[in-house]
């Protein structure tokens, strides 16, 4: 009797309970994450040499990581001016209804240190504010003159917690720099931050440079020049300086490029009057050709596994972009749209080829899948080209080049970044005018 | 006798059915032909530029003195006296506002324990232990008014829930609209890859939330699982700001256990 009275029971309360509700949330906000980068905690600044005070690092330092964050697209760092708590505390532990206050959900916070060698020791917590917890924490070394480096390392840590992906900020972009009037135009590689900074001038001006690519290291820089009227292809190592040529090469020459594994450099040059595909050993200077067919075909790229090569071709009549295997068969055409396409350039990632198209007589900068599927058109203008991918292949850096006035006077080129989604494009400082140019891989990897 | 009566009878019929035959032609009415009216085109344009015909200028005047008339005899607008906003009224100068006695259909006075209110009526009860409380929340309901708006869901509403299954649509779509406005997507996820969170809630009645926990919590530390960690993240950041969630005001048994499963595919796919 008393069993059947629990069975009952336990009857009558399930009948009365409810399945979990189940909602699928398939749509969110897509602004920046609001950001809180509070200025960084001088322990001890007694310890600080002059030289090192004068530098400013605790409000340098975060200034750097907000350019780098902001720039991102993914991030909107707050004022400054509206931080209740000061560096002194929120280093320790955020009082995070303070911050919460300021609608930010992530806040960073750091110490200086100068340690007995003279060394900078830099600490950064990351902390989420809405969790009230920190998610990241790590104390670097370096001399603190590379602070700025610093600052881009701490920068990349926060990406990559919040994003899941690489970080580009601690890289630099090799570009050449261009002044003079446009009959006379001289152009120098030159080399900078990826934020602007530390720019120098690598070559002198005396020769045409041109396409400057960083190998897969980011340690040597191939670029072409013109020597006497012949093209000529480059080696340069940044770290040392020293600088050897490739080879000479008949006719034209186009686009050196490094391949994956950076023992090799593709190109494309003219021989007997028809432009072909070829790969060059750097070791063994052994040239290899990898295209032969009377149409003209350029601007050759590696996919990052190395196992296909993407380039541009006139051989159906109209320059489209050709996808074929690094030994050259199975070319396959993949753009489809309407106008002509050119400097096909696969993404890091592998899963994007960037390019230029020219339609109507307007210049696109676009991505499309590597079967040539979902084309996106991300910017437009009077004159712009040569994209190149940041390491993480989720931002695109090119020149764009203004119209001017009659005879092009008040023409201008210039540097800018847009990312995959079309939807964050910045402006990036240059000295001078510049175009081509090449973004380097990570520097701390 | 027999001949003539059948005649008779025989003629009577004939003058019957001769009736029934013709009376409904006689009773319908011929078609209505409306008369031909013959127009002549004319060309109006030199027509137009004619002085105003003078009599019709009368009948035009006449009618627009009318009109004004009819406006002058109604009652002039109300004179309201201005009232100083710089001086503050004294104590003794402040007339105590009579309550205005309404025609109620019901004259007799409910109980607040019986009467059914909904829960815009429930902010009116005013209770002066809780100013204070009333000052805090006061910045935010008025921030969130317009968003409270269209997501309070009534009592009426509520007849409409189903009881095999938790919530109605619209109850639903209400929460998404909540936790879509907190939630922000990490947009360096990839597109291509399973990356659903599912995140259980346990709500209290006022819709706070009790406790939560990703389901597969398992795979945030998983090496290579970066980008479902990141997801995971935001999705309970989001959870923690919408914190409480507006829930309907009865059926807690029904929302109580919440299932949400993040998705962000669709919105990377662009």
């Amino acid at each position: 009797m008393r069993n059947l009275f629990i069975f009952l029971l336990v009857l009558f309360y399930t009948s009365k309970s409810f399945a979990v509700v189940t909602i699928d949330i398939t749509r969110g906000n897509l602004e920046p994450l609001p950001t809180a980068i509070s200025n960084f905690y001088v322990d001890n600044p007694d310890q600080f040499p002059e030289k090192i005070k004068k530098l400013k690092l605790e409000e340098n330092l975060p200034k750097v990581i907000k350019g780098n964050l902001m720039r991102s697209g993914l991030f909107y760092v707050l004022d400054n001016k509206s931080y209740i708590q000061k560096p002194k505390l929120s280093h320790l532990k955020p009082r995070f209804e303070d911050w919460r206050l300021i609608k930010a959900q992530i806040m960073v916070s750091g110490k200086l240190k100068v340690d007995d060698k003279g060394r900078l020791r830099v600490e950064f917590r990351l902390w989420d504010v809405v969790s009230a917890k920190e998610i990241e924490g790590l104390a670097l070394f370096a001399t603190p003159t590379s602070w700025r480096r610093i600052a881009h390392i701490i920068s990349d840590k926060i990406y990559q917690r919040l994003t899941g992906e690489e970080g580009y900020f601690d890289t630099r972009i090799i570009y050449v720099a261009e002044s003079g009037p446009k009959t006379q135009r001289v152009k120098k590689l030159a080399i900078m931050d990826q934020d602007g900074a530390n720019n120098k001038f690598l070559t002198l001006g005396n020769e045409l440079v041109l396409t400057p690519r960083f190998s897969p290291n980011g340690k040597m820089v191939t670029y072409m020049s013109y020597f006497k009227n012949l093209p000529r292809v480059y080696l340069l190592n940044i770290e040392t300086g020293i600088q050897e040529v490739v080879g000479d090469f008949p006719g034209m020459t186009f686009a050196p490029r490094f391949s994956p594994d950076g023992k090799k450099v593709i190109m494309s040059f003219a021989r007997d009057g028809n432009s072909d595909i070829y790969t060059m050993d750097i070791q063994s200077r052994k040239v290899e050709q990898i295209t032969s067919n009377p149409a003209i075909d350029t601007s050759p790229s590696f996919s990052p596994d190395g196992r296909f090569i993407v380039f541009n071709s006139d051989r159906s009549g109209f320059q489209q972009i050709y996808v074929m295997r690094s030994d050259g068969r199975r070319a396959k055409r993949i753009s489809r749209g309407k106008g002509l396409y050119g400097t096909p350039v696969w993404s890091p990632r592998g899963d994007l080829i960037a390019f230029t198209k020219i339609h109507k007589g307007k210049f696109y900068i676009g991505v499309m899948r590597t079967d040539g599927t979902g084309e996106r058109l991300l910017t437009q203008n009077f004159y712009q080209e040569a994209p190149s991918w940041s390491p993480n292949g989720r931002v695109l850096i090119f020149y764009r080049e203004t119209a001017g006035g009659k005879k092009g006077k008040g023409a201008s080129a210039n540097l800018w970044a847009i990312d995959i989604t079309g939807y964050n494009e910045v402006k990036i400082k240059t000295p001078t005018d510049a175009s081509d140019p090449s973004w380097s891989g990570l520097l701390s990897k | 006798m027999f001949r003539s009566l059948s005649l008779s009878i025989l003629f009577h019929l004939s003058i019957f059915a001769i009736t029934f035959l013709t009376l409904p032609f006689v009773m319908k009415k011929p078609i209505d032909v409306p008369p031909i009216i013959s127009i002549d085109l004319i060309q109006i344009s030199d027509k137009t530029a004619l002085p105003f015909a003078p009599k019709a200028k009368e009948i035009i005047d006449k009618i627009k003195e009318e009109k004004e008339r009819v406006v002058t005899k109604q009652a002039p607008p109300k004179i309201v006296k201005k009232e100083k906003q710089d001086a503050v009224p004294m104590p003794d100068q402040i007339k105590k506002k009579k309550p205005k006695e309404t025609d109620k259909q019901n004259p007799e006075e409910v109980k607040d324990e019986i009467r059914q209110s909904s829960e815009f009526e429930k902010k009116e009860l005013f209770d002066p232990n809780k100013i204070a409380a009333l000052i805090d929340k006061s910045k935010e309901e008025t921030a969130d008014l317009q968003q409270k708006e269209s997501l309070d869901i009534t009592q009426n509403q509520d007849s409409s829930v189903s009881l095999d299954k938790g919530l109605t649509i619209t109850q639903e779509d209400a929460i998404k609209a909540q936790i879509f406005k907190c939630w922000n997507i990490p947009l360096g996820l990839p597109y291509d890859e399973d990356l659903t969170v599912r995140i259980r809630l346990k709500l209290n009645k006022d819709g706070s939330i009790l406790s939560s926990e990703i389901l597969d919590h398992v795979r945030m530390n998983r090496p290579g699982q970066g980008f479902y960690k990141v997801l995971a993240e935001s999705a309970l950041r989001a959870v923690r700001l919408c914190n409480p969630l507006k829930m309907p005001t009865t059926g807690h048994d029904k929302w109580k256990d919440l299932q949400l499963n993040f998705d962000a595919k669709e919105m990377l796919k662009g």
